[in-house]
């Protein structure tokens, strides 16, 4: 058996050998893509392009615009004079924000009324939209407090101002809230996925739109040799994927990488057991190399985008929660981001470990049964 | 360029569509399930985050500090826990992403001082959920330290304050009720019309290269132009058919409010499938084995389609030299179309730089497919 599953292997390597852009198409484009999405993927919002219409003119005005400046996430790139010009600015998108100030605040405010201040938001990024809400009322809150603080007169004898409760915030696993340690793992599952689901569903077909495939039923090697010496060749090549890109991910981003190695290869390896099943049962449902490549396309997207990869999972309907039980990226993020952040182990992460593999054995199945039909 | 042989070469290439029914349903279904799984599954609104307290003094004030917590509708409280490693098995399990914990002299605290902490942990693994679930306990904090203020002054008998409250008005235009739905499902036609579009041309020069059928298209008298031409008319029917599709069910399914004309929605939309099938076919021509063809599209396509045209992440937040690369994307061009037509109503007039950008985009990439197709066979 071994000698059969040798010669077979030495077939598709010498394959491989002969196209000499093969290499270069699997290992470039990945590496350029995770530097690329490394620093493409961030939901932070830094700076939010601000226009400011100041009709009041009063101390109070100028005092609550240098709040917003002061936390230079409001570059404020245009001071308005007309509200026709704040409308063409947040129309045209010169601006995200507008903060407009009517005349009568700081009256208002010294006599202790409501002071209405107009903030308007584009909300066509609804979550950009919401982040920057957020600083604004942040910003307003504080501004309010520092008012508070001077109209209390010291001789007043008061002891306290004002009741705080203040919230302490610690974040755990990534303290510095940096949004590329959560997204690169992310992006090392989903290029491997692609690589090897595309590598394996085209694998079998190739053959036999070549006609090579009656040649091998003729020879002497049997369908677990032949599926297997098909596999292997791949499994190599993306568990190659996966550690030259978590390597890049550490050495070039500064990813820490708390967890055990082994339990990254244990994840990766079962990991791609799923994903070259799921190549392999997309190859027995295709006759042609573009049948087989429009059902590559046809998958690997729902899978990528419905992964949890930058799309919370709780926040879809239930009936996509359920979807996402059948997609391995789903798993292999939470192995990937908790070995990277949290250190942890298989003590943590069977059920994800165990999913995969179940997923992965299932999906053989369906393919080593299949293929007898389809090759019959 | 001959008509008639235009003709001919954009018959045989529908015939040769109609003739493989799995890619034709595939590629009609294609968009059907893509809207329906990205529609429904992209979302950001993040409601119900589950939260763990951990109360260490169980007093009336800590209780009603909870209480806001589990009223609000962003959090949902997964367990009430009561000690130490108990808050840190939680968090390693995963049962809840953040816990709150009260101190044991919360209330003393506050009534001595007047100021008191309360300490939240957040799992941030996920940074943009510890981000917006922060400011969503922010806020909540924020209310009971109003409540616990007025209760404070009236307690001591004090008169309100002589300064006035500043009033937060904050309107939200063109997308009022912040529904992370209308920004994301123009978004997600843009995707879905990129990838079936490049999926469509990708493989149909490296097809007859493969099959050997590229020598008799050679020996005739056809042009190269002719050849590209023809080989796109079959696939830029079907694109528009899956365009019409896509914005229907944005427009009729989704119900993201439509403000714009009819007009511009066409035009660019015929611009932007030109533009895409133009992209898979100079890959087609570029590369002469289907599986290079395809693996080449996919790795143009996906990621970058879904992750540097604004899709998900804002473009304006990028690194500079990133801002630079996304200039190439063509999928941002049309997704700041798309919602910009949608959402604000905007015209051609108004639309002018993405327009233009595509229109380039459209003769560089015709360009270099003309020249790149030779008649020859080495």
């Amino acid at each position: 058996m071994f000698e059969r599953l040798y010669v077979m292997l030495m077939k598709e390597f010498l394959e491989l050998r002969r196209d000499p852009w093969a290499i270069f198409r699997l290992v470039v484009p990945l590496l350029i893509q995770v530097i690329v999405l490394g620093y493409a993927a961030t939901f932070t919002v830094y700076h939010v392009a601000t226009v400011v219409l100041d009709l009041d003119h009063s101390q109070a005005s100028r005092e609550l615009i240098s709040h917003f400046i002061a936390t230079g996430r409001f570059p404020i790139v245009d001071v308005a004079r007309t509200d026709a010009q704040v409308t063409r600015d947040i129309d045209s998108g010169r601006a995200v924000v507008a903060i407009v100030i009517h005349a009568g605040f700081a009256r208002d405010l010294g006599n202790g009324k409501t002071a209405p201040l107009e903030v308007a938001v584009d909300g066509t990024n609804s979550n950009t939209a919401l982040i920057a809400l957020g600083y604004v009322s942040q910003i307003v809150a504080q501004f309010q407090a520092d008012q508070v603080a001077k109209a209390w007169p010291v001789s007043a004898g008061a002891a306290v101002p004002g009741i705080a409760v203040t919230l302490q915030e610690r974040p755990w696993f990534n303290e510095g809230l940096e949004d590329r340690w959560f997204f690169i793992p992310g992006v090392i599952g989903t290029l491997t996925l692609i690589q090897v689901i595309s590598l394996t569903a085209f694998a079998v077909v190739r053959e036999r739109e070549a006609g090579t495939l009656e040649q091998i039923m003729v020879s002497p090697i049997r369908r677990f040799e032949f599926i297997l010496g098909k596999t292997i060749p791949f499994f190599l090549i993306g568990l190659g994927d996966v550690v030259l890109v978590t390597t890049f991910g550490v050495l070039w981003f500064g990813i820490p990488f708390v967890g055990n190695p082994l339990v990254m290869l244990l994840g990766a390896s079962l990991y791609l057991l799923a994903a070259l099943g799921l190549g392999l049962m997309l190859s027995t449902f295709a006759r042609t190399q573009q049948q087989a490549f429009a059902l590559s396309f046809f998958l690997v997207n729902p899978f990528f985008i419905l992964s949890g990869f930058a799309f919370p999972i709780a926040a879809m309907p239930l009936v996509l929660q359920w979807f996402t039980l059948i997609n391995p990226v789903r798993y292999f993020l939470v192995v990937i981001r908790s070995v990277f952040l949290k250190g942890d182990g298989v003590v943590e992460l069977w059920p994800d470990l165990l999913a995969m593999a179940l997923l992965g054995a299932g999906m053989l199945t369906v393919s080593v049964l299949r293929f007898r039909k389809s090759l019959d | 360029m001959n008509l008639g042989r235009l003709y001919a070469i954009a018959f045989k290439e529908t015939l040769q569509v109609w003739r493989d029914p799995r890619s034709l349903a595939i590629a009609l279904l294609m968009p059907l399930m893509q809207m329906t799984l990205l529609g429904y599954g992209v979302s950001l609104d993040i409601r119900r985050v589950g939260l763990c307290i951990y109360d260490q003094e169980k007093s009336q004030i800590s209780r009603e500090l909870v209480e806001r917590f589990t009223a609000s509708d962003w959090f949902r409280i997964s367990a009430k826990l009561s000690d130490e490693p108990a808050v840190r098995d939680a968090m390693n399990r995963g049962d809840c992403i953040g816990i709150v914990t009260i101190p044991i002299n919360f209330s003393r605290t506050l009534a001595a001082t007047g100021t008191a902490q309360v300490q939240t942990v957040f799992d941030a693994t996920d940074v943009n959920t510890t981000n917006i679930a922060t400011g969503y306990a922010q806020g909540i904090v924020g209310m009971v330290t109003a409540d616990f203020e007025s209760q404070w002054a009236a307690s001591h008998g004090l008169l309100p304050q002589t300064v006035g409250v500043v009033d937060l008005e904050p309107r939200v235009w063109f997308n009022e009720g912040l529904d992370s739905r209308n920004f994301i499902i123009p978004g997600v036609v843009a995707v879905v019309l990129g990838l079936v579009g490049a999926q469509l041309t990708s493989l149909t020069v490296s097809r007859e290269w493969e099959r050997g059928t590229m020598e008799q298209l050679i020996s005739t008298p056809v042009t190269a132009l002719e050849v590209m031409v023809g080989k796109l008319i079959p696939y830029f029917a079907i694109g528009l058919f899956d365009a019409t599709f896509c914005l229907c069910t944005a427009a009729f399914w989704f119900e993201v409010p439509f403000r714009g004309s009819l007009l511009t929605l066409t035009v660019t939309t015929a611009l932007f499938t030109l533009v895409v099938l133009g992209i898979g076919y100079l890959v087609s021509v570029r590369i002469r084995s289907q599986l290079g063809a395809s693996q080449v599209a996919l790795v143009l396509t996906m990621m970058p389609i879904t992750l540097l045209s604004g899709f998900t992440f804002p473009i304006d937040q990028m690194p500079r030299a990133i801002q630079a690369v996304t200039l190439v994307i063509h999928a941002r061009y049309y997704i700041t179309i798309l919602r910009s037509i949608f959402l604000k109503g905007s015209t051609l007039a108004d639309l002018t730089v993405p327009i233009l950008a595509l229109v380039l985009y459209a003769v560089v990439i015709g360009w270099l497919a003309a020249r790149a197709f030779h008649k020859r066979l080495d």
